[in-house]
């Protein structure tokens, strides 16, 4: 997305030769166009929905066809491409999604997350804080928070034009009668710049903290769905709650097996049969830097993440 | 002698469509005027319209013609051409009437059908209650019947529940529509007592009392309402 | 009752059109505070209509529907924006259907229902509205321990008074009802007008009840209004019109009805 658009773009990728035959990025320029245009609005009404004419794409709908349409209309030969899934780098969907572009624009691939100018994720915000300057794109599966609640799309349209929302909080009225507390982990909703109410897409809610005041620019992209929107960066992002229920992320008693660390988003993992258990950080990236500052891995450490590499590997989607 | 209610030139006719339009002309040119302290009989032979002119006062049924005015919280106020609202307000405030029937929400104790009329004016429930305990208690209503529903009585423990709705509040004005017809002779006596104390508090009564006996007890005058004119 | 100088809805010349086809036509009528207007009239004579025309649901084709509101004064609810509509709906006016699944979210909890005008309003303290929940549960006579359970597992009569509850929850001065007894026992329709007849004289509640039971309109309504073809034929005092109908149609009506 930096510089002028080249049609023939100079190849960073050595190893995968660029596909004849395919317009760079995939989408054709007019596509692109439609689809910046519609970012512009998304970003200039920040979490609300804009639809757009979705295409086909040449995985399908439900791997995240929204974001790769956002990440093709916007990147540009110079760009740096990280894509993650479940925070990892290196599970099928974020491996096909990076083959796509590495395939048609020959673009630089990193897993470091402060080198990446443009960051396509599903489910996770990495662990290390975004700048200013780099692009946030998530995959999202459902992008109208209140459906759960209001299946009818005109009513909910109604609702977040007149910022009609008190639906929005019976939905955790019935988590505390429930479960005692708001027991909604992912995809917990957020009021964008007090104004739209939207879904984070189905992030852990540990992430939502994140967003608020982000630095980076946060795009959405919906496929199936055809809506896109945004927040800027800077922007107010809070997430709902009740004065005697307020807003709390996850905690963990337990530290990544692998680096120790307390702070990030751990996912549990069963290691044997035995029913043995492990935490680990759920950001690969994050966690191999840890890593790689700190001591060599043990070799019970290099057990723990063969565990996890056949995991992941198994539940991509 | 304070006028408390005055009607005239009260004209009534049914056309009833269902029998092909047919037109009963019941009341011609009727003219009454009631004040207080007085106790009105209705007389005439039956059919003459007795029952009729006491709905007409009670705005129950609307006369072709000729006005029911009413002194209602200070001011005349004309039920024939009043809104429904201020008509309500008059029979809240102003007149009671006593029918030959009883009409309730089934499920609703009897204690809390006498106890209505006070409570809908702001009294208390416990306050109205206790009233109509005292009143159910004179009218020889069993207590065992307080929380009971009154639409499984007998037809003359149901009129007693009707009378004692009217008479639980002191209204200025009273409409009786055969208020003893089906009492025995023990409670007829309680209730002619408690007419009696009514009219004695000054209150303005109007009634149709087929007893000859009840009727000498306690009208003040009768009035024939087949009588043409003014009065 | 609080007797009351001024009307709370007065409806003028109020007419429907879906095409050339007339929902309702010429509707006009005063309702006072506390008062309870009963809408009689054959299936198909604009009885719903009116009530969804009324509370803007439907746009009215010809008239004026104006209304005292408690926080504004005296509006014209043909000038309102359809924010101010729809928050006018869920404050001071309430809607009750016939069928209680429509005017209930089945997919929460009955809690849930009752709660959700309060949050719509901006009420974010979940212990405030849990005590709001149980109140209204208790006044409307289920009982509390059946905060969290999901509506289909009620009773017809009891959905029908958590739908009362939900809207009435914030405390309207007027709710507007689509056969409210209809589809129920006759047991339990008593219960029900023995509660609606309570909450009325308790919060000086006006309803609007549309409805083709003869015997709700007697034991519950002050006012009436006859319709037939999507006009009011006879319109007045309820038990004048029940006892002394003049209309042709008003009387057929009357001496249809069955005597038990």
């Amino acid at each position: 997305m930096r510089g002028p658009l080249k049609l023939q773009p100079k190849m960073k990728s050595k190893s995968v030769p660029l596909q004849e035959g395919y317009n760079f990025a995939y989408l054709d320029e007019g596509t692109k166009r439609m689809i910046r245009r519609t970012l512009l609005k998304a970003i200039a009404i920040p979490g609300h929905q804009i639809p757009f004419g979705s295409r086909e794409m040449p995985l399908p709908l439900g791997w995240g066809t929204g974001g790769i349409q956002i990440t093709a209309a916007l990147i540009g030969p110079d760009d740096i491409l990280k894509v993650i899934d479940q925070g990892a780098d290196d599970t099928t969907n974020a491996i096909s999604i990076k083959k796509l572009f590495v395939k048609t624009t020959g673009v630089q691939i990193t897993e470091r997350t402060e080198k990446a100018t443009l960051i396509q994720t599903r489910h996770r915000i990495p662990e290390t804080p975004l700048k200013e300057g780099q692009v946030i794109i998530y995959q999202v599966p459902i992008p109208e928070p209140l459906r759960f609640l209001e299946p009818r799309e005109p009513e909910t349209r109604k609702m977040h034009a007149l910022a009609d929302y008190g639906l929005m909080y019976v939905k955790l009225y019935e988590d505390i009668s429930t479960h005692g507390r708001i027991a909604t982990a992912f995809m917990y909703p957020v009021l964008v710049h007090h104004r739209y109410i939207a879904s984070p897409s189905p992030i852990p809610r540990f992430d939502n903290p994140k967003m608020d005041r982000m630095p980076a620019l946060q795009l959405f992209g919906a496929g199936r769905e055809k809506r896109i929107y945004a927040i800027p960066p800077y922007t107010t992002v809070k997430s709902l709650d009740f004065e005697d229920y307020p807003f709390e992320i996850e905690k963990w008693d337990q530290q990544c097996a692998l680096c120790g660390s307390r702070e990030s988003y751990l996912d549990e993992i069963i290691k044997d049969d035995q029913g043995g258990r492990l935490f680990v950080c759920s950001d690969t990236d994050y966690c191999q830097q840890r890593r790689e500052k700190g001591k060599n891995a043990s070799p019970s450490e290099v057990v723990a993440m063969k565990a996890v590499r056949r995991k992941k590997g198994d539940e991509t989607t | 002698m304070e006028t408390r209610l005055q009607a005239e030139d009260i004209q009534k006719t049914f056309i009833l469509y269902l029998q092909g339009g047919k037109k009963l002309n019941v009341l011609k040119r009727v003219y009454l005027t009631l004040g207080a302290g007085e106790c009105v009989a209705l007389t005439g032979p039956s059919g003459i319209g007795k029952s009729t002119f006491l709905r007409v006062l009670y705005a129950n049924y609307k006369p072709d013609s000729g006005r029911v005015l009413v002194f209602h919280r200070g001011q005349w106020i004309n039920t024939v051409e009043a809104d429904p609202y201020h008509i309500l307000d008059v029979r809240r405030y102003t007149i009671g009437y006593v029918s030959q029937f009883l009409r309730v929400i089934p499920r609703v104790p009897a204690l809390d059908i006498v106890a209505e009329p006070l409570q809908r004016l702001g009294l208390s429930p416990d306050e109205s209650r206790l009233q109509a305990q005292d009143l159910l208690r004179r009218l020889n209503i069993p207590e065992s019947l307080w929380e009971v529903s009154p639409t499984t009585f007998s037809g003359g423990e149901q009129q007693r529940i009707n009378l004692a709705r009217s008479l639980i509040y002191p209204y200025s004005i009273l409409l009786l529509d055969e208020p003893t017809a089906s009492l025995d002779e023990k409670n007829r006596a309680v209730v002619i007592q408690l007419i009696r104390e009514a009219v004695a508090r000054g209150t303005a009564i109007v009634g149709v009392f087929h007893d000859r006996e009840v009727r000498e007890t306690l009208a003040t005058r009768e009035f024939d309402v087949s009588t043409e004119g003014t009065e | 009752m609080i007797f009351s100088k001024e009307p709370l809805l007065k409806v003028m010349g109020m007419t429907k059109y879906f095409g050339d086809r007339v929902g309702c036509r010429d509707i006009s009528f005063e309702l006072w505070p506390g008062e309870v207007l009963g809408i009689v009239g054959e299936s198909g004579s604009g009885k719903t209509t009116l009530l969804n025309t009324l509370s803007y649901h439907l746009e009215p084709t010809r008239g004026i529907i104006l209304y005292w509101s408690e926080q504004q004064g005296l509006v014209d609810l043909g000038q309102l924006s359809e924010s101010q509509i729809r928050y006018l709906m869920r404050t001071e006016w309430g809607m009750v259907r016939q069928n209680p699944r429509e005017g209930l979210r089945m997919r929460v909890s009955a809690g849930a229902n009752i709660g959700e005008r309060l949050m719509a309003l901006g009420v974010r303290h979940y212990g405030r509205i849990r005590k709001e929940v149980q109140k209204w549960l208790e006044r409307v006579e289920i009982d509390t321990d059946r905060a969290n359970d999901l509506p289909e597992t009620f009773s017809g009569g009891m959905l029908q008074r958590l739908q009362i509850a939900r809207n009435l929850v914030t405390q309207p001065r007027l709710v507007l009802m689509d056969e409210p007894t209809g589809g129920l026992d006759v047991s339990v329709q008593a219960r029900l007008l023995d509660l609606l007849r309570a909450l009325v004289a308790e919060f000086n509640l006006s309803l609007i009840v549309v409805t083709h039971d003869l015997a709700v309109v007697r034991l519950l309504t002050h006012r009436l209004l006859v319709m037939r073809h999507g006009e009011i034929v006879e319109s007045g005092l309820t038990d004048q019109l029940l006892d002394d109908p003049h209309h042709p149609y008003t009387q057929l009506l009357v001496s249809s009805v069955i005597q038990v």
